[in-house]
């Protein structure tokens, strides 16, 4: 199939930046929207252009480091699937694709369609884990979970990261990545001690990194490839004011 | 130089408490005045780097990725072992040794098998107050279930996410040392060069990724937690960026390398569909647990799978291995499968694939019971494949997935370079010849976790604070002149190919002659292929954009170019080591009815390669010792 790829060209973050007309011919429907750029790069390579800048590793949608906005949609067309699982049999022969970077304030552009993400590495830094020492711990079945809330933190763990939720956001909000963290971690006795803490942390952090606040749209969810549920940002919420309650004896 | 693995005396239990017991300290104080580079922020690096930056040291951790969340760790699906017993099936520390042992062939150490069986019981407690959710049951403890190679029930998991859910885990250690300042995150810097001076490992040269700047770190010791290689494959289960890069300029700094051909193939890939395909995506393995594998009996059948009967399909594994039948382990799993789409029973559309068939366990389990366990691999097959499994069977067929060869590590876990670690999947591991699922996960955790914290102390307790070079040293000068001139070099080819289809074409070279099955003719002849292939790279290859900028094409180029010198390497080791064993079949070494034939007598050892400038490696042998288990056949008829 042929396609006419628009793609955002900008040299860095402070260079201005264009959408470019590559046209590609024989495309197999089969093949990932990923190896489809990688044809149109080795195209470019052989005509001597540079080749177009993503971030990506794994191609399984699972390490979260792919992600650009196709046709509008982070992502993609697709529901539930990240970019490098996303294939050319979606598309039609003869279609116009336009594809642009992940667009927020707190994801500083890097080079055409790589962003700098790391705004979210520090929201979990600022307290995103369980104060265990390693090798110490007790025997782990001496504490019991319940299925049910094992799985409810596995649900919410199992986000992946790629700020797809950021970037479609109209507040480019990290809300829904938050809230899953919060979530997972207070589902667990584990994690329960350090919940009030946790959470005004990781809130301040968001807020500290630019990222808006949440106007429950839920355009997150829609988008998010692993289907995480914006009931966690209202646990987020939830948490977040009984913290508050506590530390001040007032809700925010 | 002899090789001195450095086992601890006295009975296998014991020898792990002992090393414990004995090995020197540095105390707290110190610590903090001692500095540790560790590259790769996967399970065993970011293991490393949360536990040292516990202890107090200065760490510096480095990662290519742009968060440490993202190694490749993260995308292994099936579970990680460990010696419980929850299910009192009559699991222990001991038969999980002994499955290990056999399970590799008997082709590596038994003190370090030891010790990660007796490790695995603490590292699940660590996981588990960490946070990692791993499966339960309704009673509230934890669940297992069984992987390919062992007939108990010891693999503890997430769903299909175990190393996603295992790397958060060690990510948010990680992070939390971060925020504690004991640790200096470096995303997206690539380790180019390992600097040595005073025959000590005191450094790394890398590239900002962003800036494309050459920087210069030091540090009283050098920890590498890099991956596996198997990407030199091209096609394989790897994540795109995974590279052999820090291992193999560790090595042309002095590391040795062993057991580099040792590479396991998986059964439970998703077949190559199409020509330009960059990766082949896993099935976990689990899926053998119910589905069951067969292929036409009748060569060539076109037939749709559902229209064949019973007694026109071959159940290979089950005919061939009562025993064990769809969970034998890998290597023979996957050398079955070979077997027969080479005699043209395979089947899709390429004929390069089988079937894995979940007919008869959705007859006895229901739609639902098989959504529950294996929910999410039925919705990536249709994803990638646009088929549905609940429907029709499965199609899948074996790639190149681990690398057991690497770095040669003694018993601390220390390289033939003073001060050099390797953990994780880029050391030559403890899996022998061939690795059990569900046990890399495992190894590369207690490698980080438990013990490089203690092992490294051994190391450090000597260093002193003065022996800090200052990056302006000569060392550091060369070695970071020798990155900008090769990073020249490259830009300067102007040639009119790609790198990627360098890399197609070396991968091409090593499936065939150094893949799942080798001939002494097929590897000599590789040798020669990849040498006109890096002569021709050298030549022809095309770099476009600059130096000094994000430029993925020439990471690319870097990676490829090492790349094409460890696969001579890696022929050259298939080449000497002249029998089968487990992932290594030899097809000159075979019995009557196809199964391999190893020679203990012989070629009981780790080869350990030594780096020769311009001429041929040197080999050195690990003669390997077999005291607790006895050295018998691998069978699993
Ligand atoms: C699809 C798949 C499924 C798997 N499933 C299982 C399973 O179910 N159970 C199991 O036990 N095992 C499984 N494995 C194997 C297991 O995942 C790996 O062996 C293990 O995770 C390796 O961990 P590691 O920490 O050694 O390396 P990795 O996680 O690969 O980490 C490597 C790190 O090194 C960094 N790095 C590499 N080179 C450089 C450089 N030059 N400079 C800077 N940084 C560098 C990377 O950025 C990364 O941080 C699976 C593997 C695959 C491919
Ligand atoms: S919540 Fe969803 S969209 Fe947002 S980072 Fe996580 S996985 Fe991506
Ligand atoms: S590349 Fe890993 S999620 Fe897409």
């Amino acid at each position: 199939m042929k396609v006419l790829l628009k793609i955002w060209r900008q040299d860095d973050r402070d260079a201005a930046g264009k959408l470019v007309d590559y046209p590609l011919d024989d495309v197999d429907p089969d093949m990932s929207f990923l190896d489809m750029l990688d044809m149109l790069n080795e195209q470019l390579v052989r005509r001597g252009e540079r080749v177009i800048e993503f971030d990506n590793d794994c191609r399984e949608g699972i390490c979260g480091t792919c992600g650009m906005v196709i046709n509008g949609r982070p992502h993609g067309p697709l529901t539930a699937t990240t970019t490098c699982q996303l294939h050319m049999r979606t598309f039609n022969d003869g279609d116009t694709i336009v594809i642009e970077p992940f667009r927020a304030s707190s994801f500083p552009l890097i080079r055409d369609l790589k962003v700098d993400r790391s705004a979210l590495d520090r929201i979990i830094q600022s307290g995103a884990f369980i104060s265990t020492h390693i090798g110490t711990a007790p025997e782990a079945n001496s504490i019991l979970i319940a299925k049910d809330a094992a799985d409810a933190a596995f649900d919410a763990a199992t986000c992946i990261g790629c700020g797809a939720c950021v970037a479609v956001c109209k507040n480019a909000s990290a809300a829904l990545f938050t809230g899953a963290k919060v979530t997972h971690l207070s589902n667990l006795p584990q994690g329960k001690i350090e919940a009030q803490r946790r959470v005004v942390d990781m809130v301040a952090t968001m807020d500290k990194e630019g990222f808006g606040s949440c106007t429950n749209t839920e355009a997150c969810e829609a988008i998010c490839p692993q289907e995480i549920s914006t009931d966690y940002i209202a646990r987020m919420n939830w948490e977040y004011n009984a913290a508050k309650v506590r530390q001040t004896g007032k809700s925010s | 130089m002899t090789l001195d693995a450095k086992i601890p005396e006295g009975p296998v239990e014991q020898k792990w408490s002992r090393y414990q017991a004995t090995c020197k300290l540095v105390n707290a104080a110190n610590r903090k005045k001692l500095d540790v580079i560790i590259v790769g922020t996967g399970l065993a690096g970011g293991g490393a780097a949360a536990a040292l930056g516990e202890l107090g040291y200065n760490v510096k951790a480095f990662c290519f990725h742009d968060s440490p969340r993202r190694a490749h760790s993260t995308a292994a699906q099936g579970g990680v072992n460990a010696a419980k017993n929850y299910q009192n099936d009559g699991d222990n520390i001991y038969r999980m040794f002994y499955d290990t042992v056999k399970g590799g062939d008997f082709r590596s150490r038994e003190a370090n098998v030891y010790r990660m069986a007796e490790l695995s019981v603490s590292l699940i407690d660590t996981c588990v107050a960490q946070g990692v959710p791993f499966a339960r049951e309704y009673g509230g403890v934890l669940g297992n279930r069984s992987f390919g190679g062992v007939q108990v029930e010891r693999t503890f998991y997430a769903q299909g996410q175990t190393g996603q859910q295992l790397l958060l885990g060690t990510y948010s250690a990680l992070s939390r040392q971060i925020k504690a300042g004991r640790v200096t995150m470096y995303n997206r810097h690539e380790m180019l060069d390992l600097v040595i001076v005073d025959g000590q490992a005191k450094g790394i040269i890398a590239r900002d990724l962003i800036t494309g700047e050459i920087q210069r770190y030091a540090a009283h010791a050098v920890v590498l937690a890099t991956g596996g290689y198997s990407k030199i494959f091209y096609l394989s289960t790897l994540a795109l960026g995974s590279n052999a890069t820090a291992i193999w300029k560790a090595h042309k700094r002095g590391a040795y390398i062993a057991n580099p051909s040792l590479t396991q193939i998986h059964p439970t890939c998703l077949p190559q569909s199409g020509e330009r395909q960059s990766k082949l995506t896993l099935m976990s393995e689990s899926l053998r647990n119910d589905g069951r594998i067969w292929v036409p009996l009748k060569a060539g059948d076109e037939r749709s799978p559902n229209a064949i009967p019973d007694d026109e399909r071959d159940y290979y594994l089950e005919r061939r291995y009562p025993a064990f039948g769809n969970l034998t382990p890998r290597d023979i799993a996957s050398r079955a499968a070979k077997e027969r789409i080479d005699a043209g029973h395979g089947v899709g559309p390429l004929k390069n694939a089988v079937y894995l068939d979940f007919r008869d366990a959705l007859k006895e389990y229901g739609r639902d019971g098989i959504a529950g366990r294996y929910g999410n691999l039925f919705d990536m097959y249709r994803k990638i494949t646009g088929l549905d499994a609940y429907s029709e069977p499965m199609r899948i067929a074996p790639a190149a997935h681990f690398s057991m060869g690497g770095l040669w590590v003694d018993y601390e876990l220390m390289t033939s370079v003073n001060g050099l670690y390797a953990l994780g999947e880029c050391n030559f591991a403890d899996h022998g010849a061939n690795r059990l699922g569900a046990n890399s996960l495992l190894q590369a955790c207690v490698d980080g976790y438990f013990i490089i914290p203690t092992t490294i102390g051994n190391y450090l307790a000597d260093q002193r604070t003065k022996n800090l070079p200052s990056t302006d040293a000569p060392e550091f000068q060369q070695a970071a002149d020798a990155a900008e001139a090769a990073i020249r070099k490259l830009l300067n080819v102007n040639g009119g190919r790609p790198v990627d289809e360098y890399h197609r074409a070396l991968g091409a070279i090593l499936w065939d002659r150094c893949g799942i099955s080798r001939s002494p003719e097929g590897l000599q002849e590789a040798i020669i292929q990849i040498t006109e292939l890096r002569e021709d790279f050298h030549r022809n290859v095309r770099v476009t954009g600059g130096s000094h900028e994000p430029n993925n094409e020439l990471e690319k180029a870097l990676r490829i170019n090492d790349y094409l010198e460890l696969a001579e390497l890696m022929c050259r080791d298939a080449l000497s080591r002249d029998e089968s064993c487990g992932a290594h079949f030899r097809t000159d070494h075979q019995t009557e009815d196809g199964e391999a034939v190893r020679n203990d007598d012989d070629f009981a050892y780790v080869a350990a390669w030594e780096y020769t400038p311009n001429g041929t490696p040197t080999l050195h042998k690990e003669h390997l010792t077999f005291q607790d288990v006895k050295l018998t056949a691998r069978s699993y008829k």
